[in-house]
């Protein structure tokens, strides 16, 4: 499925907000540094998964890939274009190749909108199917694809279950045959027994359409499950990423390991049994990010240098990247 | 027909119903007719315009400003159903000629300040930053002054400027373009903050988000996705601006600065009875319970809109 | 493990909300126990029933619109049901402890923490200011607050989501409480930050030997935390097990499709998710079957027309099914 070329490409990613204070004379009084510095690949027709704990900048690199939000500093170049400095023709190129998927199926879709208003409005907006009745077809079509009915046309949000909301925003998304998805926690806000769903027509659009995903989650299993590749967050930057396998069943980065060994398991056996890594104390705050290695305040291994000198992001394994002082190389790489 | 009592009994999320074959316009057109009260105030406000623009058919507007000394201040009767006023004319009359302004001036000085209001709420809240500081201390400096202060020295700054216009085969004196303006312009703070507020709450929604990715353009947006998600609170204090507007221009009307006599309209009409309040209460009360009926009927017309336009409120 | 005398012992609770869109059957016919010392799981969708459930039993839900239609809840010899609600407080605040998935909503925002969690000590033990001082101080240290000191001048703004989840277990600890409800605690939080708090309540209550009810709709979190596990769906219970078995040979339909659809954190990718078709019912009609039936693979005519009852199928284990999910026949 998945091919050597990269679809998307970031390079030193940073995004931090300025925490305005002031009426008229507005004055920073400190900077989120929400995202700082990240650097990876997406390739084509690969689903690459983003956990971390909430806070950690998920959505900000989301966001800031498609050019939501302008970026501090670094490069996106998503199918060629460089989403940082894209204007015009090449913008509106961007905005109809790369969709998002949002977490909160309430908050995603219009109230006052139909369903064929919202799930056509990328259609109106690219001019894509500029007969009326021929957009209300490709709607309908789209509707099915996604599993709804195409009678419901005519509904509102309000009329539908959260699922049900989520397949909607899921068509909207490919509505403009879009080649990647950032999808933003799209299950978290879901029943449990319909989240499975919701998986199944991801991977199964996927295929399909030959889709490519960031994957955004903080639930650890469904990640394993849906992802080719998975990279860990925290507090602004990447600690590791590896292909699933090998992530959660050799994770190099001592956070990694406290998250994974952190993740309830649906198996009394099992969970009896498990050595937890129980990590001590609160992720600190995006504001003053401790300094050197960020995780080190919280790190089970940590050495003195650690709170000095940042951790080089480096493949400690071929294809095995993490960011980490104490973990070794493996011999002859 | 079959023996399996059928799923429907126990209530699914989101049921497949069969879709209901209207359009969102005929699904609103729906909600507001069953809103009774609504209805009934709606038909009450075509009442009140067709009395006002109708009525003209039946009296001449020569009438209504034709004053006979020797019948002044007489109580309703056969020849006077209203009475007269002070210097003897005809009130039925001149509250015909009177609605007419008095409407137009309440519904155009809210058409002002819906237009001023919501633009500027609505870049200030959407944009946000810069434009946003700058255009809520304009909107805080207007607020601060005094309004009848401003009305005042707009009223006396414009009388004269603006020249008569022709509307309906009516003369209206330049008077009336100006406080129309005037409340327009002095009004539409209140409503920019409100909206401005919406907008800011509304922006951060992730419909505004999908909508930015998909690229559709700013003033879409605003005025597609935002707006629309506004109207309750915008019909509420639209509702009750027109009631203002009404009485505002009585008081301008009273200062002397406002419409001017022998022109009519329900505010200076109401504000010529003042020293008759005990001796001729009708000078006063059919004006009066002209607008009161017209601002009680626009706000629960409002009312029944505000329901109506919110595709969440069930048709029952 | 049955032997145990039963602390809490609740019988046919019926719960039903009136409201302007038609009558919520909330919850529909429930009974279970909980034994001294035991822990016990509530695991269901959002809108299962299981707040719900647990809140009537110390008077929490708004009457009206709510109405307890039925049932009977022993504890400690006595109805809570119909205990007068100046008894029902006290046992509130002594005997039945209670943290919530929002710890801000219980807090005060505007008292500062040691203030509230004096309060409660002076209230409930007639302590002095100074005792409860202390006693509050070492509750904090006790739940893993660093520098609990300092910390009770705090307002609970002033806490993160794990440190206030951590502060109301100390507020409910200091009435030393015989059972401790806890609904959805660990729900808002990260995965890291649950992993402490489960650990801090699987401590305590070794400690104090206090019986647990954990509400939640993670059947992860449950396997390393209960004893038994209740599984709710439409406002009953569906089956009824001791965490091994219901792991290891689920009962009813339900859990069983639950467990297949949940993907494994410790095992290689599968295929693909076995999803349930459909979505949880909506409350507003009352049952006459099971509530599961419109999802259900085993469906038969009967499931529409009767409800299945809680029936122990093992020592161990009870289902509310006519169906034996595992052989597809009817049970006898
Ligand atoms: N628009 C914004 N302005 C200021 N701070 C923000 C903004 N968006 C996010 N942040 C901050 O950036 C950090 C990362 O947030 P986010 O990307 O939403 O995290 P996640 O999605 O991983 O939960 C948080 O500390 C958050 O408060
Ligand atoms: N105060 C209330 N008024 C009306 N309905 C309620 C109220 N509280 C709960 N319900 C309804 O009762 C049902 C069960 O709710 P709940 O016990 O909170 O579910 P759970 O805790 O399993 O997510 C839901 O359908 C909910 O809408
Ligand atoms: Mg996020
Ligand atoms: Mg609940």
């Amino acid at each position: 499925m998945e091919t050597n070329e990269p679809l998307v490409r970031v390079r030193n990613l940073k995004k931090h907000f300025p925490i305005r204070r002031g009426i008229v004379f507005e004055r920073t009084v400190g900077i989120v540094q929400a995202v700082d510095g990240v650097s990876y690949d997406i390739y084509r027709g690969e689903t690459l998964g983003l956990v971390g704990e909430s806070g950690c900048g998920k959505s900000t690199i989301g966001r800031t890939m498609l050019g939501l939000y302008p970026p501090t500093a670094g490069s996106v170049n998503i199918a060629g274009i460089e989403v940082t400095t894209a204007r015009g023709a090449q913008m509106r190129l961007l905005r109809r190749k790369a969709q998002m998927i949002f977490q909160d199926p309430f908050a995603s879709l219009n109230p006052r909108w139909t369903v064929s208003a919202i799930v056509g409005e990328p259609l109106r907006i690219h001019n894509l199917e500029p007969d009326r009745q021929r957009r209300d077809e490709r709607v309908k079509e789209l509707l099915e694809l996604v599993g709804l009915s195409g009678r419901h046309v005519n509904r509102f949000p309000h009329e539908f279950s959260g699922g049900q909301r989520q397949r909607i925003g899921i068509a909207r998304a490919l509505a403009s045959n879009p080649d990647f998805i950032v999808c933003d926690e799209p299950i978290a806000a879901l029943d449990v027994s319909i989240q499975a769903q919701v998986v199944n027509l991801l991977e199964d659009l996927q295929t399909q359409l030959g889709l490519t995903y960031l994957f955004i989650a903080h639930d650890l299993s469904m990640v394993r499950h849906i992802c080719d590749r998975v990279a860990v967050m925290y507090l602004g930057g990447l600690v590791e990423l590896a292909a699933s396998d090998v992530l959660y069943e050799h994770p190099l980065h001592p956070y990694t390991q406290a998250l994974l060994s952190a993740v309830p398991v649906a198996d009394p056996k099992v969970a009896r049994k498990r050595q937890r890594i129980v990590l001590q104390g609160d992720v600190p705050s995006p504001i003053n990010p401790p300094p050197g290695c960020r995780f080190h305040t919280r790190c089970p291994i940590a050495q003195p240098h650690c709170a000095q000198v940042v951790p080089e992001w480096r493949q400690a394994q071929p294809d095995h990247w993490v960011a980490c002082h104490e973990v070794e190389p493996k011999q002859g790489f | 027909m079959t023996t399996i009592e059928p799923p429907a009994r126990i209530g699914l999320a989101g049921g497949d119903v069969e879709a209901p074959p209207l359009s969102p316009g005929q699904m609103a057109w729906r909600r507001f007719r069953r809103h009774k009260l609504a209805m009934a105030n709606a038909v009450l406000l075509i009442l009140l315009f067709v009395y006002s623009f109708g009525g003209a058919f039946v009296y001449s507007e020569a009438y209504a400003n034709y004053n006979d000394t020797t019948k002044r201040l007489q109580p309703p009767s056969w020849e006077h159903p209203f009475g007269t006023d002070t210097i003897g004319r005809d009130i039925l009359a001149r509250t015909i000629y009177g609605g007419q302004i008095s409407l137009l001036i309440g519904i155009t000085a809210v058409l002002v300040q819906l237009v001023i209001g919501i633009l500027i709420g609505a870049l200030a809240g959407y944009y946000g930053g810069l434009l946003d500081s700058l255009l809520m201390r304009f909107t805080e400096a207007v607020l601060t002054i005094p309004g009848l202060f401003l009305l005042l020295i707009m009223a006396k700054y414009f009388t004269g400027k603006v020249p008569d216009i022709t509307l309906l085969g009516r003369t209206y004196s330049g008077s009336v373009v100006v406080i129309v303006l005037i409340i327009g312009l002095t009004s539409w703070p209140r409503l920019a903050r409100i909206v401005r507020a919406e907008f800011l709450a509304l922006k951060e929604n992730d419909f505004i988000t999908a909508a930015r990715a998909t690229g559709t353009p700013n003033s879409q947006i605003i005025f597609r996705h935002i707006l629309p998600n506004t109207v309750a609170p915008i019909v509420v204090t639209a509702t009750l601006s027109v009631a203002g507007a009404i009485i505002s221009e009585a008081y301008i009307s009273f200062l002397g600065l406002g419409v001017q006599p022998p022109t009519a309209t329900w505010g200076n009409m109401i504000t010529g009875s003042t020293n008759y309040i005990e001796g001729a209460p009708w000078l006063w009360f059919f004006p009066g319970l002209l607008i009161l009926l017209t601002v009680l009927s626009i706000n629960f017309v409002g009312d029944g809109l505000r329901d109506a336009l919110d595709p969440r409120s069930r048709p029952e | 493990m049955k032997q145990d005398p039963a602390l809490l012992n609740v019988h046919d609770l019926q719960v039903r909300f009136h409201t302007p869109e038609g009558t919520i059957y909330a919850v529909n016919g429930i009974s279970f126990h909980i034994a001294e010392g035991e822990a016990v799981a509530v695991v269901g969708e959002s809108g299962s029933g299981k707040s719900v459930c647990m809140m009537s039993l110390l008077g929490l839900i708004p009457i009206p619109p709510g109405e307890i239609v039925s049932g009977t809840a022993v504890f400690l010899e006595r109805d809570l049901l119909k205990l007068p609600e100046k008894e029902l407080e006290l046992v509130r605040g002594r005997d039945i402890g209670m943290i919530f998935q929002d710890p801000m909503t219980s807090l005060n925002p505007v008292l500062t923490l040691g203030r509230q969690l004096t309060e409660a000590l002076v209230r409930h033990f007639n302590l002095t200011a100074e005792e409860a001082r202390n006693r509050a101080i070492e509750l904090l240290q006790l739940v893993g607050i660093p520098d609990a000191a300092s910390r009770l001048g705090n307002y609970p703004h002033q806490f993160s989501g794990g440190m206030r989840q951590r502060v109301m277990i100390a507020m409910m600890l200091a009435c030393n409480p015989k059972l401790l409800i806890a609904d959805e605690p660990t729900t808002a939080l990260d995965v890291t930050i649950q992993a402490q708090i489960v650990e801090l309540v699987q401590e305590i209550r070794a400690k104090l030997r206090m019986s647990l009810i954990w509400i939640t709709h993670d059947l992860g979190v449950v396997a390393g935390l209960a004893d038994r596990v209740l599984v709710m769906y439409g406002g009953t219970i569906v089956e009824e097990a001791d965490v091994e078995s219901l792991y290891e040979r689920p009962q009813h339909p339900y859990t069983l499709a639950l467990l297949a659809a949940l993907p494994r954190v410790h095992q290689r990718r599968q295929s693909r998710l076995k999803a349930i078709p459909g979505a949880p019912p909506h409350l507003i009609l009352e049952l006459t079957g099971c509530p599961f039936a419109p999802r259900c693979e085993f469906v038969r005519d009967r499931c529409w027309r009767e409800r299945p009852l809680l029936q122990p199928v093992s020592p161990t284990q009870k289902t509310a099914c006519f169906v034996n999910p595992h052989t597809g026949e009817e049970r006898a």
